[in-house]
């Protein structure tokens, strides 16, 4: 019996939770099929039923389900020990207080951070925002030059990007001056790095992009893109919502100065996300919310403010939301990412192939066999994407229809719509093999089969 | 297989007029009404002109890109009006299947009035998809609006 890793969650709080891995000798490689038992039955929602079929979720690229050791975590918070944080002396305060900063402290080792430089939020979209207005605050208020944008600077992202992480910064140009320009795409969506150095140059003070599409499942060349940045001295914010929950991140060694992501998108309920930013950066920018908890001295006429991360957290915060984000995030550590990524390319893998292997279904992305995350978009020709996803919900399975919040891309890829399957750590080969089973029946269903 | 809900929601009926649609293309740029409608959650567009003629009757084409009851809506939308409306019984023609489409199943579209745009009613079950059902209809709303301004 090989020996179980297991993580105390909230262990100064009265109640206890302990998140238990599923035992394995295995080191490496998807989990098997006691494993997955083992996790699904963590899952409550997954026995559900949906149009009389099995539930088979295929949506976690939007928002990931909870594992009973999460929402257990927030009840025990909200039934033991709910205070406020950063403020009064109580001894629920207290505990309250250790509680979401211990949360804190979790998080920022998963992405291999500091504690002082994860700054709380309600999702990556408000993280991204964050940074911008910040930037647009530090430009006009005449802040630190490290952080400010004027006229004739430049802003790059690509033309992968989720809308969350490109109109931040049409709008951030827009207010300071400074020019939007962004890294294209080819006929496949992969980057066009033979373009990197023309657009990234002497001008550009930030560049934006995705660390995996959440459109392709692609991930990006991270290494390729700072190395360019650091060369012009430019900023790098990357959107990590789509790679955090899926593989092992350490934003150190990946060299970004910002990272941001969601944890409603990894096993966390909604409404707590994350921004990372390098200490001394964080510390040059100005707040974007003020108010309560976040200064030092207030008189009528002007406030000095705390060191980041606290100056980015105006107003009570999401604290349940912290805590059991923090006991999401010792889930998946107890898992393993590597485990955990192992398993959705695994899955990614069979999606694409299977997928692709079907008459009239254009995958978008990576082709089959080449990298990609658990998660893959397509195109049923002659079918749109809103009748697809009706057909496979009439058989219980959940898919993603839509653009994806990539209006661009999609428009790029020659298609307005898609349909997108994404797997996480509950997902099974079968529920693959579901999902390629109705795709391909929907075919028939709407008379495009020849 | 597919449930009879799904069977209903995509009958026979909807997937031809999705696949032939009735009024598409032609449009003038100078119609008396003119109006743009976009989806947003799935980039479903139809844009539809309206003119009135002399005997007071609505003529009326569109053209767009969407999916099978998007597009099969315009479609049965039109053929309806080609049987002859004023402006009048199209504007309250419009409400009638509005209120047939909000009614979440319980209220049967009214053959009498709305043809075979009835065969539209399995669409009032499926909440996400009433917009899809309703945005040729908006469209012909506000071109009618436009029309009488």
């Amino acid at each position: 019996m090989a020996r179980r890793s297991s993580v105390e969650v909230i262990p100064r709080a009265g109640s206890v939770i302990t998140i238990e891995a599923p035992a394995s000798p295995i080191a490496a490689g998807p989990f098997t099929a006691e494993e997955s038992a083992r996790i699904r039955a963590d899952f409550p929602i997954l026995g559900r039923e949906v149009n009389g079929h099995p539930l088979t979720y295929l949506d976690s690229g939007a928002t990931s389900q909870r594992p009973r050791q999460v929402m257990d975590t927030e009840r025990a918070f909200a039934t033991e020990h709910n205070s406020a944080v950063h403020r009064g002396a109580h001894s629920l305060a207290a505990l309250a207080t250790e509680s979401f900063e211990d949360a804190r402290a979790r998080v920022a080792r998963f992405i291999g951070a500091d504690d002082d430089e994860i700054v709380w939020t309600s999702n990556a979209t408000e993280a991204i925002n964050l940074v911008a207005y910040a930037i647009s605050n530090a430009s006009i208020a005449g802040g630190d030059a490290a952080v400010r944008l004027a006229p004739g600077d430049e802003i790059v992202v690509t033309e992968q990007e989720h809308h969350a992480n490109l109109i931040p910064w049409q709008e951030l140009a827009a207010r300071t001056g400074a020019r939007l320009r962004f890294i294209p795409v080819d006929d496949e969506g992969a980057l066009v790095l033979e373009e990197l150095d023309a657009i990234v140059g002497e001008r550009t003070r930030i560049l934006a992009f995705t660390h995996v599409s959440n459109v392709l499942g692609s991930v990006s060349p991270v290494d390729t893109l700072v190395a360019r940045a650091r060369e012009v001295g430019a900023l790098t914010l990357l959107d990590a919502c789509q790679s955090v929950p899926h593989m092992a991140v350490d934003v150190r060694a990946l060299g970004v100065d910002f990272a941001v992501f969601s944890g409603h998108k990894m096993l966390g309920p909604s409404g707590i996300g994350a921004l990372y930013g390098r200490r001394e950066l964080l510390n040059a920018l100005p707040p974007f919310l003020t108010g309560g908890s976040m200064i030092t001295t207030v008189t009528m006429e002007r406030a000095e403010y705390l060191p980041a991360p606290q100056r980015f957290e105006a107003g009570t915060q999401r604290v349940s939301q912290a805590i059991a984000l923090a006991a999401a995030v010792d889930y998946l550590d107890a898992l393993g990412m590597a485990r955990v990524e192992a398993h959705e390319a695994a899955l990614g893998r069979r999606l694409a192939e299977g997928l692709s292997a079907i008459e009239g279904v254009r995958v978008l992305g990576p082709v089959a066999g080449r990298e990609r995350v658990g998660l893959a978009s397509f195109d049923v020709v002659g079918i749109h994407a809103h009748d697809v996803g009706q057909f496979l919900d009439d058989r219980g399975i959940a898919a993603r229809v839509g653009h994806h919040c990539a209006q661009p891309l999609h428009r790029r890829l020659g298609i307005t719509a898609s349909t997108r399957a994404s797997a996480y750590i509950y997902t099974t080969e079968e529920e693959v093999d579901r999902l390629i089973e109705a795709v391909a029946d929907s075919r028939e269903f709407f008379g495009v089969r020849p | 297989m597919s449930s009879s809900e799904l069977q209903s929601l995509y009958q026979e009926i909807i997937l031809d007029h999705s696949r032939q649609p009735i009024g598409f293309g032609g449009l003038t740029g100078d119609a008396a009404g003119r109006s743009h409608q976009l989806n947003p959650t799935c980039g479903d567009e139809v844009t539809l002109e309206l003119d009135v003629d002399d005997a007071g009757l609505v003529g009326l084409r569109w053209e767009g890109h969407g999916c099978a009851i998007s597009q099969a809506s315009a479609s049965l939308l039109s053929e309806l009006v080609e049987r002859g409306l004023t402006i009048e019984e199209l504007s309250e023609r419009i409400d009638v299947f509005r209120t047939a489409m909000r009614s979440r199943g319980a209220i049967e579209p009214d053959e009498e009035l709305l043809g075979d745009a009835a065969a539209l009613g399995g669409v009032s079950r499926y909440i996400a998809r009433v917009k899809c059902a309703m945005l040729a209809w908006v469209a012909a709303e506000e071109a009618v609006a436009r029309a009488r301004a």
